[in-house]
């Protein structure tokens, strides 16, 4: 019972991590049609900025600084480099944003070198929070719920309630009548793909020290948010945040399950050797499977509703 | 910043010296090949096996080389990938590049021993030798053992027989976790069965293998381990996977001990921070704080020198000397650079390791044979670990006729 209540509160924790990526993805996927390959690196960036602002002034103003940095960095690829490439058309643009992941990846090995920096968590937020069943819940997993759920709330009314959200919805699936209304579709294009590299930015400042800032942290958690942004479909910010916090409880959740598909037809008395290919691969706990599942749920998602969890449009 | 844009600077001058290096070469160098992960996710650690690797060289090369020339190593990046890494292969052997070094992962290795025994039998005129530094599984020198593999570093079971035997006794209960791949097997399969040999008393209350390098949040597992009423947490995990593992660890305020096998490695002191303190073994051929702790100069001036460099890690890799320092006696006796006498020259060698133990070639397996110790992550301590504040400080140690374990290996010679 404890461990599920514990796994419970790390699933979301992480969860709302993903979200913070994956949110941000979502809306530049569905509104510019980009997959954009660099945005796990921009959270990279986020984290190593952290760093040196942390040690410079100080965690909090790391808090503010390195998203804003983020953001900015966000703002000039978007109006330098891929509103250039744009009019060679989607593949075009795809391929700018693979390659900017691995410029991201060697230049912050050339600046920061290849092993982990030693960005931790302020001491301020460096204490037990509670215990559960005697074991700690620190209070920088509560920091960063609060942060990523008030990252939350503002997005949503900023998109519901401001005029600024209402034209991005309204460019989200029209753009060309945005357009001939007057506004400037190319600069809500780059206040979206800023902001979402500013969400990016945030979760690089309060995951790099969550977990370790290092130069492989991008292409460790960048398949994920690509899953995510799948599993929950294109064009919606809820559908994003259910498939993050589902991806965030099965990471964890999986993990405890010793028993395989095996062992659970076992309980109707049905018996399944491991002497075959088949029956090896159900004999196999969920521990040992547990990371390949949300791969597995987005083949499966694509094959049965292409347009993910809650897309409005086909992926 | 500043310190960062210097760097950067630093960097980009290198760069633009290294496109400059092919119009002149001084004189005439025994070349050696490395192939290692030099981009991808584990491009840390071929980054430091080259540092660690070039300064034990440049021991020997201050030394006056072998046959009057001078040793120089040529890089390959292999992505950690066997099938690139035979294609390295293949440019090292179009070289004409006598001597090649590939170290990390081991399965990378099983192919590269295939690569070269394959090349090894077609061209005889064009040998290359393959020496191992670093590639644990211990099959690599008994199933699959080869007469072109010398393997330079002690195996798994070396490693998990001085853990083993190095827990304290009042420990009694025991959690494993490992990487779901041949290494990180090899080691559980290697502790249940030195668990069950020197210490029966000890019970394992519970098992992970855990995919490699996938996991971005150990919270669960540790949740899992406290579940179990575990003592201790003997893992092989390395790189990330130990990272994250340890920091959850930390951080749920778990009373574990854990014994690893890769908490002395490049970046992990680092990441366990003032959590890993006086709560982490590591089973290492040697530490920065061992010449100290043995009072011998020759340790103490070759850590010195390593650490003058400032390497940002430390080097606990003292068997990489003992490499260079056997592959450099066995050119000078037989007096050339012909990959079959050299090899020849290997087999049985004994050299004096910088502890002063004795590391035996075996001609059996081509197994290097020397000491392992245990290590505890504490302070004070005189050389600490990546600027932490703690370092490492000897516990046990095995000797290396306590670590001669006989042997399955049948090897085709070719002579």
């Amino acid at each position: 019972m404890e461990i599920v209540l514990i796994s419970l509160l790390n699933g979301f924790v992480y969860g709302m991590l993903l979200f913070m990526l994956a949110s941000g993805l979502t809306l530049i996927f569905s509104m510019m049609g980009v997959l954009n390959f660099a945005h796990a690196s921009i959270y990279m960036l986020g984290a190593y900025a952290a760093f040196d602002v942390t040690r410079l002034i100080g965690f909090w103003a790391a808090l503010i600084v390195a998203p804003v940095l983020c953001g900015a960095i966000g703002a000039a690829i978007e109006i330098y480099g891929l509103r250039r490439v744009h009019h060679n058309g989607h593949i075009a643009e795809l391929l700018f944003t693979f390659g900017l992941f691995f410029i991201f990846e060697r230049g912050v090995q050339m600046i920061w070198g290849m092993l982990p920096v030693p960005y931790r968590v302020p001491p301020l937020l460096d204490f037990a929070l509670f215990r559960v069943y005697g074991s700690n819940f620190p209070a920088y997993r509560g920091f960063m719920l609060l942060i990523s759920g008030g990252m939350l709330l503002s997005i949503w009314l900023l998109l519901t309630r401001t005029r600024i959200g209402l034209i991005i919805q309204a460019a989200l699936t029209h753009p060309n009548m945005v357009s001939s209304l007057g506004h400037n579709v190319p600069r809500v294009f780059t206040t979206v793909f800023a902001g979402g590299c500013f969400l990016a930015g945030l979760a690089g400042v309060i995951g790099g020290n969550y977990q370790i800032t290092e130069p492989t942290m991008a292409s460790a958690l960048g398949p994920i948010v690509f899953v995510v942004v799948v599993f929950g479909g294109l064009g919606s910010l809820m559908g994003c945040f259910i498939a993050s916090i589902i991806m965030g409880m099965i990471q964890t959740f999986s993990v405890i399950i010793d028993g395989s598909i095996a062992d659970l037809v076992k309980g109707f008395g049905v018996s399944i050797p491991s002497d075959n290919l088949l029956g090896e691969i159900l004999n196999v706990p969920g521990s040992r499977v547990g990371p390949l599942l949300p791969y597995a749920l987005m083949i499966l998602m694509l094959l049965v509703r292409p347009r993910g969890l809650m897309g409005n449009r086909d992926t | 910043m500043l310190k960062h844009l210097r760097r950067l600077i630093g960097a980009a001058i290198v760069l633009g010296s290294m496109l400059a290096i092919p119009v002149a070469q001084a004189q005439e160098t025994i070349k050696i090949a490395l192939i290692a992960p030099f981009s991808g996710p584990v491009a840390p650690q071929g980054d430091a096996f080259l540092k660690m690797l070039k300064y034990a060289m440049d021991n020997v090369n201050a030394r006056g080389g072998a046959l009057g020339k001078k040793f120089e190593l040529v890089t390959f990046d292999d992505k950690i990938t066997p099938s690139e890494a035979l294609i390295a292969l293949k440019s090292v052997t179009d070289r004409n590049i006598p001597f090649m070094i590939q170290c990390i992962g081991s399965n990378v290795a099983a192919a590269m021993i295939e690569g070269v025994a394959k090349h090894n039998a077609r061209n005889p005129d064009n040998r290359v030798l393959y020496l191992n530094c670093a590639a644990l599984a211990t099959e690599l020198t008994e199933e699959k053992c080869d007469f072109w593999h010398f393997r330079f570093s002690g195996n798994v079971t070396m490693r998990v027989a001085t853990l083993v035997r190095g827990l304290p006794p009042e420990v009694n209960s025991i959690y494993l976790m490992n990487q779901d791949y041949l290494y990180g097997q090899g080691v559980a399969a290697d502790t249940k069965k030195f668990l069950a040999q020197y210490r029966p008393d000890i019970k394992i209350v519970g098992e992970e293998m855990v995919p490699l390098q996938r996991i971005r949040d150990f919270s669960a597992y540790i949740t899992k381990i406290k579940a179990s009423g575990a003592q201790a947490l003997i893992t092989s995990n390395w790189g990330s996977d130990f990272n994250l593992l340890i920091k959850s660890g930390v951080e749920s305020g778990l009373s574990l001990k854990y014994y690893t096998f890769a908490a002395h490695v490049n970046g992990a002191p680092t990441a366990m921070g003032d959590g890993g303190g006086d709560r982490v073994v590591a089973v290492l051929e040697g530490h920065d704080n061992m010449g100290i702790e043995l009072k011998s100069a020759k340790y103490n001036a070759w850590i010195d020198g390593f650490r003058a460099t400032d390497p940002g890690f430390d080097y606990p890799w003292i068997n990489f000397q003992s490499m260079f320092d056997m592959l450099a006696t066995a050119i000078t006796k037989v007096g050339s650079t012909d990959v079959l006498k050299v090899a020849l020259a290997l087999e049985g060698m004994e050299v004096t390791d910088l502890s002063g133990k004795p590391s035996i070639m075996r001609k059996d397996d081509h197994q290097l044979l020397h000491p392992f110790y245990t290590a505890l992550f504490t302070k004070p301590v005189k050389n600490e670990s990546e600027k932490t504040g703690w370092g490492w400080k000897t516990v046990n140690g095995l000797s290396t006729a306590d670590l001669t374990f006989p042997t399955v290996c049948k090897m085709k010679r070719p002579i």
